[in-house]
């Protein structure tokens, strides 16, 4: 598991061991982090899949209202008719914070504040089925945007639940079992090495003792030899 | 002060145009493809689409799936809905979950 060599020193295990404190505090951190986003991100999935169906189901009205304008208005009158807007629609946009994430929230302006704003033609050349195409269209628009809002934080929020999840494996099944791995085995290396100086140490006290005792032989060997040499002198 | 734009067939997108938002009628591919372009670079921060003209142009939606701006959202031509808008939901359900629960 260690793949690059590492020190078996004291101070390297020191570094590793705070090391892997802040990777087990990060992991917890970033844990915490990916389920609060993923119970915001369910939430709003459930919202954009409840106004997704209503605003495709009220376009879909629209169209209609649209096809049966057609039918009675000829192209060219119909186009004439759309050409010129009399309204226009600005957005203004803010920024909500969840969870770090910058998710964009939008407010719509329009020009004019009359509703009937949105007929930017004379109601003598047109049909009946015209106004009640765009009413439809108006009408499904302040839900358009909201599901524009709710699909782009939902996107968002996906994208920053994918990075987290990975730093959380990552952290969780890579960094912190490669970290433990070689603070095993440093400490496992500076043990044996502790037992190696000790065993060490007593072989050299046993060498020295054995010495002591050889000259201390010696000596009472002299000693004897000395006393035997003066009786016989005697 | 951002825009709304509009991209799809023309008899789809017409009544957009009433209610104020700028469209971009256009039916040709390479066009298509410059218009989103265009319009993602300049200050439009939501574009909406008609599926039927999406279907040819993901690969350049899906380069503004992780930018903030301009989001841009499926809707269903006049033809009706071809279900990529709920494509889309379940893929980004998949991307972060890591499989399909819906």
């Amino acid at each position: 598991m260690a793949s690059t060599t590492i020190n078996p020193t004291r101070m390297e295990l020191t570094r590793l061991k705070t090391r892997r404190k802040t990777a087990v505090r990060g992991h917890k951190l970033l844990k915490d982090k990916r389920d609060e986003l993923m119970r915001q991100f369910m939430e709003i999935v459930q919202k954009n899949k409840e106004l997704r169906s209503r605003v495709e189901q009220k376009l879909m009205e629209a169209h209609s209202a649209f096809t049966v304008a057609s039918a009675v208005m000829s192209p060219e009158m119909l186009e004439q008719a759309l050409s010129y807007p009399k309204q226009s629609v600005s957005l203004d946009m803010k920024f909500q914070n969840i969870m770090s994430v910058n998710v964009p929230q939008y407010t719509f302006h329009t020009k004019n504040d009359d509703p009937a704003e949105i007929f930017p033609y004379g109601f003598a050349q047109t049909s009946g089925e015209l106004d009640d195409a765009l009413e439809a269209l108006s009408d499904v628009f302040q839900d358009m945007l909201e599901l524009a809002q709710v699909e782009k934080t939902m996107q968002l929020l996906a994208q920053e639940i994918e990075k987290t999840r990975r730093r959380v494996n990552a952290l969780e099944y890579v960094m912190i079992p490669e970290m433990e791995t070689n603070i095993k085995y440093i400490s496992m290396k500076l043990d044996e090495n502790e037992r190696s100086s000790t065993s060490r140490l007593m072989k050299v006290k046993d060498m020295m003792l054995e010495e002591q005792l050889q000259k201390a032989e010696q000596k009472r060997l002299a000693r004897e030899a000395a006393r035997k040499a003066a009786r016989e002198a005697e | 002060m951002y825009k709304i734009a509009v991209m799809g067939d023309r008899d789809s997108i017409l009544g957009f145009q009433a209610l104020g938002l700028e469209v971009f009628p256009t039916e040709d591919l390479n066009e298509a493809r410059r218009t989103l372009h265009r319009l993602a670079h300049s200050d439009y921060a939501v574009i909406y689409i008609t599926e039927q003209l999406s279907r040819s142009l993901s690969a350049d939606i899906a380069r503004y799936q992780d930018a903030v701006t301009p989001a841009i959202i499926l809707i269903p031509g006049k033809s009706g809905s071809l279900g990529l808008g709920s494509a889309a939901l379940r893929s980004a359900v998949e991307r972060a979950v890591g499989s399909d629960i819906l």
